[in-house]
């Protein structure tokens, strides 16, 4: 497929997803409801599933240009801001912001925590030998930050703190504002901009390091753009929707079937195809006649979990190829 | 004529070590160096440090006319294009993909190549005989074929001096010999080259100047009939060899 098709074909997806996600929920509208619906309708749809679809496109949109980002960068298609420990490390940032009377500054904290995250799981992952071992730093680190959140609530002066773990650590997009919206997508703004500029580096990097640099690529400079930018992705998505695992490892994964494995071409469509993905799964948790609405962290688990799974096992049956 | 590159009296030390100790050579416009020497002697101790990847705890190099520790990336990869050791495709992107990235110090990406680059990327891969091979994946390609395909990599980079880390391993005689070709013609174009191998007849036959590297030290450099003898083989493998010449070349048997 062309570069021009592929792109079409994704913001189509997306903006049918987006669509269903304002047709879609537990109160059932019309088709003609979404766009023509009386004062009620017109509520339900523009100031609650609108608010919250946009949400959950921008934040999936946001985890799935990390994810390719990261796997670049890293040249492991494990590689996702939520199996590296950047959410979980986001959400501690968050929650300590919360806990101790810092709202305000809790986007700020995320990104500074996913950055620390980002920092130490490629400076450990450098030394690791093939693409499973990193995924296991990773791991060690999502643990220890979600060790560390469920302390912070413990120690935090306000109680509720169960529910608050639970919010945390099972992102979800319900009951987000425009406000919200606004802020994940400030962050994959300055993220993008930041992982597109990182891109022919990437592209370079499938050479591996030394013949990377060898070609004339700068690799300190595509380090350094794509750990903030995937750290920007990764802290402003989870400030607003909490950890939301595997969609970076999902998009990337499914758009490299008609894309190729070129890591630049990968990282836009990865993009497009996260935010479908997210919104899709957001329906999904709303239209499941479950007794209190599913969690979207463990929506998005459930989805991609087996897609991880299946990556990790073909790997290891490669003897760790990408 | 200046040297396109120059070590004198290189040192390194990895990790405490001296893994390269004072070596010297010079690679002049026209001229194929070939680095022989057992495993571990420091040949690509030696193109590292030649290409400014890794510092040199004494002596000197010079890529051009500057130290190469002091170029960006960019700069380096006009003067001298690498071709590592066992050379990786971590993503198996399309072969001429591949070849393009040889662009990359000239701004250029693979979906993205300006005349010059293309005609540069059309030359390396008919040279490498990868015409047929364009579009399939680095995964669905012989070890061969691969092989030819990084090597083109290289070429496409137009850059003065090659800098080839093995690059006949794994390929039959005849790949071999012709990338002995390659680098031939390379060097008749004005290029030059400096190239690591085991295969000691091979490198008696395409290069000009050979430098047997043993412990990190040049026990024998010269024209390949100067410095190929049983007592210099002898003394870099610790076995014993009989030379015998035939055409343009070397028959080498160790006993």
């Amino acid at each position: 497929m062309n570069r021009v098709g592929l792109y079409a074909a994704l913001i189509a997806l997306s903006i049918a997803a987006l669509f269903a996600a304002l047709w879609l929920g537990p109160v059932p509208l019309g088709f003609d409801d979404v766009l023509h619906g009386d004062a009620n309708t017109s509520t339900i749809v523009w100031e609650i599933r609108l608010p919250r679809a946009l949400t959950a496109w921008l934040v999936g949109a946001a985890l799935g240009l990390a994810g390719a980002a990261l796997q670049g960068l890293l040249r492991n298609p494990l590689a996702d801001s939520g199996v590296l420990g950047l959410s979980g490390f986001a959400a501690l940032g968050a929650v300590i912001a919360f806990a101790f009377g810092f709202s305000a500054f809790a986007p700020l904290a995320a990104l500074v925590f996913a950055l620390l995250a980002a920092i130490l799981v490629t400076a450990l992952g450098a030394a690791a030998r093939g693409p499973a071992s990193l995924a296991l730093i990773g791991v060690g680190l999502s643990s220890f930050a979600g060790g560390l959140i469920a302390l912070a609530l413990n120690l935090a002066p306000n109680p509720g703190a169960l529910a608050d773990l639970v919010n945390w650590t099972l992102g979800s997009v319900e009951g987000r504002s425009l406000q919200d919206a606004g802020l994940v997508g400030g962050f994959l703004i300055a993220g993008a901009a930041l992982i597109l500029f990182a891109a022919r580096g990437l592209q370079a990097l499938t050479l591996g390091e030394e013949a990377a640099a060898a070609i004339g690529a700068n690799l300190q400079l595509t380090r350094a753009l794509v750990v903030l930018g995937a750290a920007a992705c990764a802290g402003g998505a989870t400030a607003v929707a909490g950890v939301i695992g595997f969609v970076g490892v999902a998009a990337p994964h499914l758009v490299r079937t008609v894309a190729g494995h070129d890591p630049a071409r990968l990282l836009i469509p990865s993009a497009l195809a996260g935010g479908t993905l997210l919104v899709c799964a957001d329906v999904i948790v709303r239209v499941l006649p479950t007794d209190s609405e599913l969690k979207l962290g463990v929506a998005s688990a459930l989805l991609g979990g087996p897609v991880f799974a299946l990556i990790a096992a073909r790997l290891a049956a490669r003897g760790g190829e990408a | 004529m200046s040297a396109l590159l120059e070590m004198t009296g290189a040192s390194v030390s990895l990790g405490g070590n001296r893994v390269l100790e004072e070596v010297s050579l010079r690679v002049e416009r026209g001229a194929i160096v070939a680095l022989l020497g057992p495993n571990g002697a420091g040949k690509t101790t030696l193109m590292r440090a030649a290409l400014g990847l890794i510092p040199l705890a004494e002596g000197a190099a010079q890529l051009g006319a500057d130290d190469p520790t002091l170029l960006t990336a960019r700069a380096r990869a006009l003067r001298a294009a690498y071709l590592p050791q066992r050379p990786q495709a971590i993503w198996p992107v399309g072969v001429e993909s591949l070849v393009a990235l040889g662009r990359y110090a000239y701004g250029a990406a693979p979906d993205r190549l300006g005349v010059a680059d293309q005609a540069a990327v059309d030359k390396a891969i008919a040279a490498c005989a990868l015409e047929g091979l364009r579009k399939r994946g680095m995964d669905e390609i012989s070890g061969g074929e691969k092989a030819r395909a990084h090597l083109a990599r290289a070429l496409a980079q137009g850059a003065p001096l090659l800098v080839f880390d093995e690059p006949t391993a794994g390929l039959d005689p005849a790949q071999a010999l012709g990338v002995g070709d390659i680098l031939r013609a390379h060097a008749a174009g004005g290029g030059a080259a400096l190239f690591s191998t085991h295969d000691v007849a091979l490198a008696a036959r395409v290069a000009h100047h050979i430098v047997l590297l043993k412990s990190g030290r040049a026990i024998a450099q010269g024209a390949p009939v100067d410095a190929l003898t049983p007592e210099t083989l002898e003394q870099a493998y610790g076995r014993k060899a009989r030379l015998e010449p035939i055409g343009d070349g070397l028959a080498v048997a160790f006993e």
